[in-house]
């Protein structure tokens, strides 16, 4: 075959040191595909992937969008009525509706909640990851790895059991008596918090470790010549540097714990008592599944993506910024 | 790092040493016990005075779980699911990947943008509609209603992570190759692939644990054929908010537990290379 076959880790070890490390770097020049303009090779290996998205990600979000301008209940599904057009109907019941703007409000509270303590907890472990020998470092890591590696189903029984009023360790530690967790509006959310934020922090540590990892020594070693204290070689060296990976790790934090279903779902048993703990994605599964209320639970769906997608905008303006190259 | 490490003085170190280890216990502290909890015998789970050891392990618990249903049906089940949407996600990004990274075309930048913003697309709210269509496609109550959504949404993001793998494969071997006269197929399939497989590795972690991880489509298709499930189910089953087994809640949870955790042992180093180069790249 080919005389040159350079072995693979090596060449993502050299990629990830240079361009995590945010040196300048030669602009890639253009794929082969440039000295043969008007080909149709990429398209043929874009092939599979558009056909699939268009058909279970595109058409579905078009058709959300339809059905939440439309009268879709359990009589319509099954044909006893004809869909009537609904315009915005669906939506001025939903801004109407009280209960709407509470779950919306949860919603955002949780996910900054969880979000800024998932960040907080993965940055200041990746840190300490570095500070320490190797032994009590892999001790850590596959700790971490195991709380990451927990399936959320799992993972919401298992903190359930653990804070459970009459059998769970937690309250006889805390010596807590019989109280219950998921009774309480807070506590119950509260709850929910600390599972997510057990089994997302490990991505966020992992990341920012694998970050600080990558910047070459070099770079440090001439802040330490140039006198620079620790603290100053943490806040102009290393955080500048790392500014790219911590913002694709809060965006993706963001993004997951918006959309948080399965933990509220099991631990809060559907959203709480008296729906107290819905959040949007649970809110809307409810109205769509248990009420029949297809078209309303489409229009909770429409807001969701609308308020994902102008974090994503900003995701982009921040990239673009950067100067990233796509 | 060595001397970021050398200017922390020793006490720190072991300061740092021990809250470690002491972090890390606290962290595989659920773990821990959800395995203890089922390896106890029914008598102690139930107690109010909930020990963290147990004397008189039992595989009560365990045997109640393969017992009840049909639960290695579902463990079959998920594993399809899990690796068939693997495969396919891994050969489609792979594909999908050296277009956007190799080649220059229009709409090359738009589509780079689209498969950004699809990863934000809540797939929940995508439910419902998914749902009517798997009616219309009568594939409702079956493993491809699982299988289909989770290629489709775990694709973006493997496309996304693979390209930092493509692009670091230098131009220079793919002019050499067919300077050597292989064929772009050839290029394809016998060079790129090879060299691009570490990547592959990492990006699966994700679109397995998606799919099997998920309980959200499992509780919606599968409605009436429960032959069909998958395990996130079949835990359910155990757990009743009155008065939930735990011990076979806990077994169960083990059970499903294990695979990933094997499996993430095993891509552990992969992972952190990759996502080192790929949420950057």
């Amino acid at each position: 075959m080919t005389p040159v076959t350079p072995k693979s880790p090596g060449v993502v070890e050299r990629r990830r040191v240079r361009v995590v490390g945010g040196l300048p770097r030669p602009r890639p020049s253009a794929g082969s595909g440039a000295r043969r303009p008007g080909n149709r090779t990429p398209w043929l290996y874009l092939a599979p992937a558009l056909v699939v998205l268009g058909g279970l990600l595109v058409y579905p979000i078009y058709q959300l969008g339809l059905m939440s301008f439309f009268q879709y209940t359990q009589a319509q599904v099954s044909g006893g009525e004809p869909t009537t057009f609904e315009g915005f109907g669906n939506y001025a019941e939903l801004f109407s509706d009280s209960q709407f703007w509470q779950v919306l409000l949860a919603t955002v509270l949780f996910a900054a909640a969880c979000v800024v303590s998932t960040l907080a907890a993965g940055c200041a472990l990746a840190v300490l990851l570095t500070r320490v020998r190797a032994v009590p470092r892999l001790v850590l890591m596959l700790a971490a790895l195991g709380a990451w590696a927990t399936p959320a189903v799992t993972g919401s029984t298992v903190w359930l059991f653990l804070f459970d009023p009459d059998f769970g360790p937690v309250n006889r530690i805390f010596g807590l008596g019989d109280y219950s967790w998921t009774y309480g509006r807070l506590s119950a959310f509260f709850l929910v918090l600390l599972e997510v934020v057990w089994c997302s922090f490990p991505f966020v540590m992992v990341t920012v470790y694998a970050g600080i990892r990558a910047v070459p020594s070099e770079v440090l070693e001439a802040a330490a010549l140039d006198g620079a204290s620790q603290w100053r070689i943490w806040r102009s060296v290393l955080t500048p540097m790392l500014r790219p990976i911590l913002m694709v790790v809060t965006i993706q934090s963001v993004i997951w714990d918006f959309k948080v279903f399965t933990q509220i779902y099991v631990i809060t048993n559907g959203g709480g008592i008296a729906g107290q703990n819905l959040v949007l994605n649970v809110y809307a599964y409810q109205q769509a599944f248990a009420s029949s209320q297809y078209s309303l639970g489409s229009a909770i769906g429409v807001v969701m993506l609308l308020i994902l997608l102008a974090v994503t905008l900003v995701y982009l303006r921040l990239l673009r910024r950067q100067g990233e190259e796509l | 790092m060595n001397l970021v490490r050398g200017l922390v003085r020793r006490p720190w170190r072991l300061a740092a040493e021990v809250s470690a280890l002491l972090i890390a216990a606290v962290v595989a502290f659920p773990l821990y016990w959800m395995v203890l909890s089922a390896f106890k015998p029914a008598g102690e789970i139930e107690s109010t005075e909930p020990r963290p050891w147990t004397l008189a392990p039992s595989l009560d618990s365990f045997r109640r779980v393969f017992g009840q249903q049909e639960f290695g049906r579902y463990f079959v089940n998920s594993l399809v699911v899990a690796c068939t949407v693997v495969v396919a996600s891994a050969l489609i990004a792979f594909l999908a990947a050296t277009a956007v990274t190799r080649f220059r075309f229009r709409f090359r930048t738009t589509l780079l943008i689209m498969f950004l913003v699809a990863q934000m697309v809540p797939v929940e709210a995508l439910t419902i509609p998914l749902f009517f269509l798997m009616r219309d496609f009568g594939q409702l109550n079956t493993l491809g209603s699982l299988i289909l959504p989770h290629i489709a949404f775990s694709l973006p993001f493997a496309i996304w992570m693979l390209r930092g793998f493509v692009k670091a494969v230098p131009e220079a071997l793919e002019e050499a190759a067919y300077i050597d006269g292989a064929s772009r197929t050839r290029f394809l399939w016998q060079i790129l692939f090879p060299l691009v497989f570490p990547g592959l590795v990492a990006t699966s972690v994700f679109s397995f644990i998606s799919a099997w991880n998920d309980f959200l489509f499992a509780r919606s298709f599968i409605i009436s054929d429960t032959s069909q499930s998958t395990l996130p189910m079949a835990l359910l089953v155990f757990y009743k908010p009155d008065e939930p087994d735990w011990g076979g809640v806990m077994a169960a949870s083990t059970v499903m537990t294990i695979p990933v955790l094997i499996f993430f042992v095993l891509v552990q180093r992969r992972l952190v290379s990759g996502l080192g180069g790929a949420v950057k790249d």
